[in-house]
């Protein structure tokens, strides 16, 4: 948990970790076509004076850094102090997320002004403060998926709070069909020449049965005929090009991304071997 | 048609073919003339290795002389040439290779999969060619012909699908090997929908491959009047036996099959369907696998049998490689051994002694780069 929310308090506006969260509260029914909706997005306000404005992790805090104007660099001092002023935000607002503490080494080495504070510092007592179950989201899960029930489910005192703290089955089987339904659209596109672009009625399983010797745990590797090292990518389109004679596909293709996502998920449990021949 | 098409690669293998065909003729001091002439026209043309005329060939070129030979293509999968014209190209190189070959072969077996889709333009297009090939063609069925319209359109061009005869003492014996339990009358699927599930090797919809206990008991009657002694060459286009369930590289009533050729002294079963370097043996039943001309299956990934020695992997930037066309020499014994004419590799024989012993004689040489 700690370092986990250690790395989750960059100091970067533009990096929002709301991605999560939306994934475990969109609807079940429709799994997302791949790539076609866009990311969420921690839209943090704008700084009346211009300065710089950071968002937390939690996709709603955010947080206006004085002295530093929007488009300028934080030095490293700055930067640790935001972000231990995010933390104590959020530790704030989540007082029941159970919590390590640890020393912070990085803070110690980079001896910033106000070294003698803690660089995670107790929750504060904080009478004022609204309890997590009223308008605070709960651990980046909805209200519907069950997250509160399943410590009592599992029986266990877990870590609750924030998008890993705690997730039902009904989070994981969410996960699940929506990878399965990106894999599937793979396996469609692999199977079908038309889809994958060809002019000649080839399509990849007609010599990849069940993506076999596809080999994508072996990439990148150095790929002779080509004279240079090749990724998995590289190969779907030297196939699409040459024996389905169709285009090559661009990386963020949603055809390309659905079969390397099929392709991976043949090889489940096949050891990584990049550049092996 | 075939004939117009000659590639390079045709016709240095022709004239290796020529070559080695010649070298069995030989007696030891022609053998030691020829070897020293091979290796001065190796040295001569500048190469460090000699490739195609290695003298190990030579001396192997020396076994046991065959009474006869057949030939064999297979597994085409033409689409009709506006479309793809890939698959075309192959199959008038295999016309080419076979009618190249030096004694001619007896006859030419078509190993099934003649189209890609069962369709009308893709099957009289591979008649077409077929006409071009000089020897006598015996057909087989494969189940991308069959299953647009169960068949029709196959036996009106090509006849019956189950048939025997009889050549140089042997009994010959063509299965339809292909058939599979009806799952698209309660899906209500369209022929072509059922065609491509059928086309789909990975494709766990379609039943599993079956001879039929209609044409076992064909079978039985048709070898009720063979001798035990005789020896039996049959050809199926599924290996008979069972291999990869998933990709139907299996028969489902294999047992049931092996059982009604048992009692024969000498059988061997000639396969295709699985595009690749295969050898079996079973009990009395040796097995050859034919190479595909349109591509290479890969292995599947459990189930090998334990004799085969697997060929190299494919390589992908070559349309032929892994592909090929193959002969069949028949023995005095009656057993085959069976030459895989892999293009634009030199070719690997699997002797009947190998499977014979067990793997412990004539080993075929192994791969360098299996398959995934």
């Amino acid at each position: 948990m700690t370092l986990r929310m250690k790395l989750l308090v960059v100091p970067c506006a533009a990096l929002s970790f709301a991605g999560g969260v939306a994934l475990a509260t969109s609807p079940v029914t429709k799994p997302a076509p791949p790539v076609s909706e866009p990311l969420p997005k921690h839209v943090v306000p704008a700084s009346k004076d211009g300065n710089l404005v950071l968002g937390l992790c939690d996709g709603e805090t955010s947080l206006e850094v004085e002295g530093v104007k929007e488009g300028q660099k934080l030095t490293r001092e700055q930067a640790l102090r935001a972000s231990s002023k995010l933390m104590a935000d959020w530790r704030q607002k989540n007082p029941d997320a159970l919590w390590d503490e640890v020393p912070g080494p990085a803070l110690a080495q980079a001896t910033p002004p106000n070294a003698k504070k803690s660089p995670a510092p107790a929750p504060q007592p904080n009478p004022g403060a609204k309890p997590a179950s009223s308008d605070v989201r709960q651990g980046g899960v909805g209200a519907e998926s069950g997250a509160k029930a399943v410590p009592q489910q599992q029986k266990a005192h877990l870590q609750t709070g924030h998008t890993y703290g705690a997730y039902s089955e009904r989070d994981e089987q969410i996960w699940a069909d929506s990878t399965q339904a990106f894999v599937k659209e793979g396996h469609r596109v692999f199977h079908d020449a038309e889809a994958v672009g060809g002019t000649v009625g080839v399509s990849c399983d007609m010599c990849h049965p069940d993506g076999a010797n596809t080999h994508p745990e072996t990439y990148p590797k150095y790929q002779v005929q080509l004279g240079r090292v090749a990724l998995l990518r590289d190969m779907i389109n030297w196939c699409i090009e040459n024996p389905a004679r169709g285009k090559p596909l661009a990386d963020g293709d949603p055809r390309m991304r659905a079969m390397e996502a099929y392709i991976y998920a043949q090889r489940k449990g096949t050891k990584l071997e990049y550049g092996k021949h | 048609m075939g004939n117009k098409f000659r590639s390079i690669e045709t016709k240095h293998y022709a004239e290796r073919e020529a070559f080695f065909e010649g070298l069995k003729k030989l007696d030891r001091r022609a053998f030691l003339r020829v070897a020293g002439i091979s290796a001065g026209i190796v040295a001569g043309m500048g190469k460090l290795t000699p490739q195609s005329f290695q003298l190990v060939n030579v001396a192997e070129a020396q076994g046991e002389k065959p009474k006869f030979s057949f030939a064999y293509i297979s597994d085409t999968h033409l689409y009709e040439n506006k479309l793809n014209d890939r698959f075309v190209r192959a199959i008038l190189k295999a016309v080419d290779d076979v009618n190249a070959l030096d004694p001619q072969p007896d006859f030419v077996l078509f190993g099934g999969d003649l189209a890609q889709l069962g369709q009308a333009g893709e099957l009289k297009l591979g008649a077409q060619i077929l006409k071009s090939v000089k020897a006598p063609i015996k057909m087989m069925v494969g189940e991308h012909d069959w299953f647009l319209d169960m068949g029709e359109l196959w036996r009106d061009l090509f006849g019956a699908p189950n048939y025997s005869f009889d050549h140089k003492g042997v009994h010959f014996v063509v299965l339809n090997s292909i058939h599979e339990k009806d799952f698209w009358t309660e899906r209500k699927l369209t022929p072509m929908e059922r065609m491509k599930i059928v086309a789909g090797l990975d494709n766990g919809i379609q039943s599993r491959f079956e001879v039929g206990g209609e044409q076992r008991q064909w079978l039985q009657n048709d070898l009720a009047k063979v001798a035990k002694t005789t020896p039996l060459i049959v050809f199926s286009h599924s290996p008979l036996y069972k291999y990869y369930k998933p990709w139907n590289f299996w028969t489902d009533d294999a047992d049931e099959v092996q059982a009604i050729l048992k009692p024969y002294d000498k059988v061997t079963v000639i396969h295709g369907h699985t595009h690749q370097l295969l050898s079996n043996r079973i009990g009395n039943i040796q097995f050859h696998g034919m190479l595909s001309t349109a591509w290479p299956w890969p292995y599947a990934p459990e189930g090998l049998p334990a004799l085969t020695v697997p060929m190299n992997r494919a390589d992908p930037f070559s349309q032929f490689d892994g592909c090929g066309t193959g002969r069949m020499d028949v023995l005095e014994s009656g057993l085959v051994d069976k030459v895989y004419n892999l293009w634009q590799r030199d070719p690997i024989t699997v002797r009947s002694s190998y499977l014979a012993s067990n793997g412990k004689q004539a080993s075929p040489p192994k791969p360098k780069l299996p398959t995934y």
